[in-house]
């Protein structure tokens, strides 16, 4: 286990490093980096100096060392349209979207998980085809448009819920609702054929075998089995919610860390955008990490394979 | 049921797009201001029209063609690249595969839509572009599947068996390796296909992408949000087009997974 632990620590670690160089060279694909730099009203005249005091007259080698010595004491620079620190503004937008993301996967949980013991149960009968159907809908629903059509009949036509912002309870149900919807259809997928799999395990007749009542079938020998395979790609799939969160926070004008992206985006405020991105990307591969150490905690073979 | 539905979805979506000038006398782009925000069902226009009194049956259907047209090119493109990366990796192993896998791996730390739309804000709007970008995010998925693939295909003993008759390296690899991976790239095309689509319509909704007035169903959407009060069906037909193609090449997918490789069920 401990090597395990040390490798994979290590990939990680190189990752980071790899996605932080990407995020470098990504901002490099648009040509001249100036002009993604400077506020849009910028006097030309002002350009060359500014071009000068950003250090974007240096050889392409000694930028990109400056930018990784930045990025990872967690300098990437001032937003170019708050004048302030650009990684301070993302962490500022981080429990907003930690609400929301939470919520999702509550609600995931919450629906998803029982929806798809039941179809693996009540195989191929009237709920398991409506179940079914009802996951396959809600994975090929774009959630942006699933936003707007619950904010026309929410808020618009019946007036129960506000269309957008941040604030009481009933602020949250729509954003959440839109960003679970996509993950609960993945999730109650992943839990019936996990099921399916295991109860045509032998020791699943076994069980029913020598006189065990269906519950505790289902409950204890089979959803426990099933939940390491449901677990691991639950959590890969998690890191989604981020992607997905760009989208649901700007519809819903939900202050969190997608919709200042969107919005570093949209101002050309690529500090930001920067320190923005590459938050993600080092959130995202450390929760890659814990679902894999998870994994090899509960599954030994797992750690002999890597 | 799923082979039905989905080929009837995803058929639908190819006759729209092809047949569209013949499916409805409307331009898509033509303004006409006496005729504007009328409702669904108003003689002549039965999606209704737009703010500006454009034809919104005309303008979804001339969306179909924007879209498939986005999902082929990025899938065509990915398919090329990812899959003879991911070919060539597996096959030499070695340091291609293990940069390969690095690169890989960078790539999925960043969601896929975050990754799509910084590169479409980087290198600017338009058709080009935003396939350009969607090709760039979703390239990885096919390397990954194909090198995965070739790895065990090789160790078969046809493989061995041509490469003894002293078959060159070229030769093993295309007649040999190439068939027996293509249903997987296949079956990977199909399940992106929709991705492919849906993102295209999130980034151009976000402001990024394909602009208006050009007819896309992503700007649709976004151009809607300022008439959600007043005209609902500006935003839910092209939104329901969009659900329902990605819902028909979503089924299609699942259907020649099930057919063609049965190893990929998760």
């Amino acid at each position: 286990m401990r090597r395990y632990v040390v490798s994979r620590l290590g990939q990680s670690a190189l990752v980071v490093l790899l996605s932080l160089t990407a995020v470098f060279g990504m901002v490099r694909l648009g040509g001249d980096p100036v002009l993604l730099f400077l506020p849009m009203d910028i006097q030309a005249k002002d350009v060359d100096e500014f071009r000068e005091r950003l250090g974007f007259n240096d050889p392409l080698l000694v930028q990109y060392g400056r930018f990784m010595a930045g990025a990872l004491r967690g300098d990437f620079g001032e937003s170019l349209r708050y004048r302030r620190d650009a990684l301070g503004l993302v962490l500022e937008r981080l429990p907003a979207t930690l609400l929301l993301a939470g919520s999702a996967v509550v609600l995931t949980l919450v629906v998803a998980v029982p929806l798809g013991v039941l179809t693996a149960v009540r195989r191929d009968t009237a709920v398991d085809h409506l179940g079914t159907l009802a996951a396959v809908l809600g994975q090929a629903t774009p959630g942006f448009w699933l936003g707007l059509m619950l904010i026309y009949v929410f808020a618009v036509q019946l007036r129960w819920l506000p269309t957008g912002g941040m604030g009481t309870p009933e602020h949250l149900v729509m954003p959440s609702v839109v960003l679970a919807a996509f993950f609960a259809a993945r999730v109650t997928r992943l839990t019936r054929s996990a099921m399916l799999d295991v109860l045509n395990e032998e020791f699943i007749t076994t069980a029913r075998a020598k006189g065990l009542g269906e519950g505790r079938v289902v409950g204890k020998h089979t959803l426990r089995n099933a939940a390491i395979p449901i677990v691991t790609l639950a959590g890969l799939e998690a890191g989604q919610l981020l992607g997905g969160a760009v989208i649901t926070e700007t519809i819903f004008a939900w202050p969190g860390l997608g919709r200042l992206t969107v919005q570093a985006l949209l101002n050309r405020d690529f500090p930001v955008v920067m320190a923005a991105v590459s938050f993600t990307s080092v959130v995202y591969t450390l929760l890659n990490l814990a679902v894999d150490l998870t994994y090899g905690w509960l599954d030994p073979r797992v750690r002999v394979r890597a | 049921m799923k082979k039905s539905l989905g080929l009837a979805l995803t058929l639908a979506a190819v006759v729209a797009a092809g047949a569209a000038p013949w499916l409805t006398p409307h331009d898509p782009l033509r303004a006409d201001f006496a005729q504007s925000l009328k409702p669904p069902g108003t003689p002549g226009h039965p999606l209704g029209t737009d703010q500006l009194g454009r034809d919104v049956l005309a303008r979804v259907l001339h969306g179909a063609r924007l879209a498939l047209f986005i999902g082929v090119c990025t899938v065509l493109v990915t398919a090329v690249v990812g899959g003879g990366l991911g070919l060539v990796a597996g096959f030499v192993e070695r340091w291609p595969s293990a940069v390969l896998m690095r690169i890989a791996d960078v790539q999925l730390s960043f969601p896929f839509i975050l990754l799509a739309l910084t590169i479409n804000a980087i290198v600017g709007l338009g058709l080009r572009n935003i396939i350009l970008s969607l090709s760039a995010a979703g390239w990885v998925v096919y390397a990954r599947v194909v090198r995965g693939e070739v790895l065990s295909v090789k160790q078969r003993d046809f493989v061995h068996a041509a490469a003894a008759l002293g078959v060159g390296r070229v030769r093993l690899l295309v007649r040999h390796v190439l068939p027996n991976v293509a249903p997987s790239i296949i079956v990977v095309a199909s399940l992106q296909f929709s991705q492919f689509i849906v993102a295209e319509a999130a980034i151009s909704f976000l402001g990024f992408g394909i602009q208006p007035p050009t007819p896309a169903w992503g700007s649709m959407l976004s151009e809607s949000r300022d008439f959600l009060y007043v005209a609902w069906w500006l935003g839910a037909f092209p939104g329901l087009a969009l659900a329902l193609t990605a819902l028909g090449v979503n089924l299609l997918g699942d259907w020649l997974r099930d057919t063609l490789d049965p190893k990929l069920r998760v």
